[in-house]
């Protein structure tokens, strides 16, 4: 494709990506007035099933079937990256390299250390309290994939190998997924539909309020938290094993 | 929140987009995302929207700024 024709198809892009922008902005209803159809209807629906955080009443209970299709594109996503990142024939995996340890400073180690059970304690916290306080398992699972990766920080590339559950995490990933659909279908058995909550829902913001958006909050956060284990493992491993 | 606020947020948004779109080395360019990332991160906040603030500081200024500094050095390791 030569210069000319991709400037033309660039602007005949960007001329229909403006004009049906203004006209989006033009139609959407006014900023900052107190009408708000969608608020009056989340909120009740919140209320109703006693979950405080009305995003997560959002992603997890009213409109759970789309978080599910969010959950399955990213285990296609992870599985697809992993597929493509493994080693070529023309590779090599080295040995850890011990000497990784020596070349961090003492300072860098020392934050790794400090912050890794802060980090994966804040993580279960926002997958745990989803229901009640901003976050959830999709934010809590990227802060305790993050949280495992700190020990590459802190210590070497082999501690992180041997601790880091690299065998059995791409299998926990989609059982995260599967227990999303698990609990889905229990919902179809009991009679309430498909995701469709199934244990009382408990008081306004009890810490065991709300137990579908709870349970479904743990199996994405597994999901989400297992997927970028493997994600950034695998590019992990291209830089520091793969020659 | 005041409109001012807001406003001046988005347009620091449009600038960082801008200057993460002209960074020319990738490598300088994850930083100039992270950067990015944790500006649009606040911008949430700011909007009332703390669940997108909190992924988006997570991924957007965090893994994928990783994932594409990880990728440039193994990249450019096997360059040489």
């Amino acid at each position: 494709m030569s210069p000319r024709v991709r400037l033309v198809l660039f602007l005949l892009g960007a001329a229909g990506f403006l004009t049906t922008g203004v006209l989006a902005v033009l139609g959407a209803p006014p900023v900052g007035t107190d009408v708000h159809p969608y608020r009056d209807a989340a909120v009740a629906g919140a209320l109703a099933h006693a979950t405080a955080n009305v995003v997560s009443t959002v992603n997890y209970d009213q409109r759970a079937l789309d978080t599910l299709g969010e959950e399955t594109i990213l285990l296609a996503s992870v599985t697809a990256a992993v597929a493509l990142l493994r080693p070529a024939d023309d590779e090599r995996v080295d040995v850890p390299p011990p000497d990784v340890v020596r070349s961090r400073s003492p300072a860098t180690r020392l934050a790794g250390w400090l912050l890794l059970p802060a980090t994966l304690l804040v993580g279960l916290d926002v997958v745990l309290h989803g229901h009640l306080t901003p976050g959830g398992g999709f934010q809590g699972g990227v802060v305790l994939a993050t949280a495992v990766h700190l020990l590459y920080l802190a210590g070497s590339f082999a501690a992180l190998e041997r601790l880091r559950p690299r065998r059995w995490a791409p299998v926990a990933e989609p059982v995260g997924a599967l227990g999303f659909v698990g609990l889905g279908v229990a919902g179809s058995v009991a009679g309430v539909g498909f995701l469709g909550g199934v244990l009382p829902f408990g008081t306004l913001g009890d810490p065991l309020s709300s137990p579908t958006v709870i349970l479904l909050n743990v199996a994405v956060g597994i999901g989400v938290g297992f997927g970028l284990v493997v994600l950034v493992a695998q590019f992990l491993r291209q830089e520091v094993l793969v020659r | 929140m005041s409109p001012v606020l807001l406003l001046v947020a988005l347009l620091g948004v449009a600038v960082a987009g801008g200057v993460v779109a002209l960074t020319r080395d990738p490598e300088k360019q994850a930083v100039t995302l992270s950067a990015f990332g944790l500006l649009l991160g606040v911008t949430f906040v700011l909007f009332d929207a703390p669940d997108v603030a909190l992924s988006q500081l997570a991924i957007g200024a965090a893994i994928v700024p990783l994932l594409v500094m990880l990728t440039v050095r193994t990249v450019r390791r096997r360059q040489r």
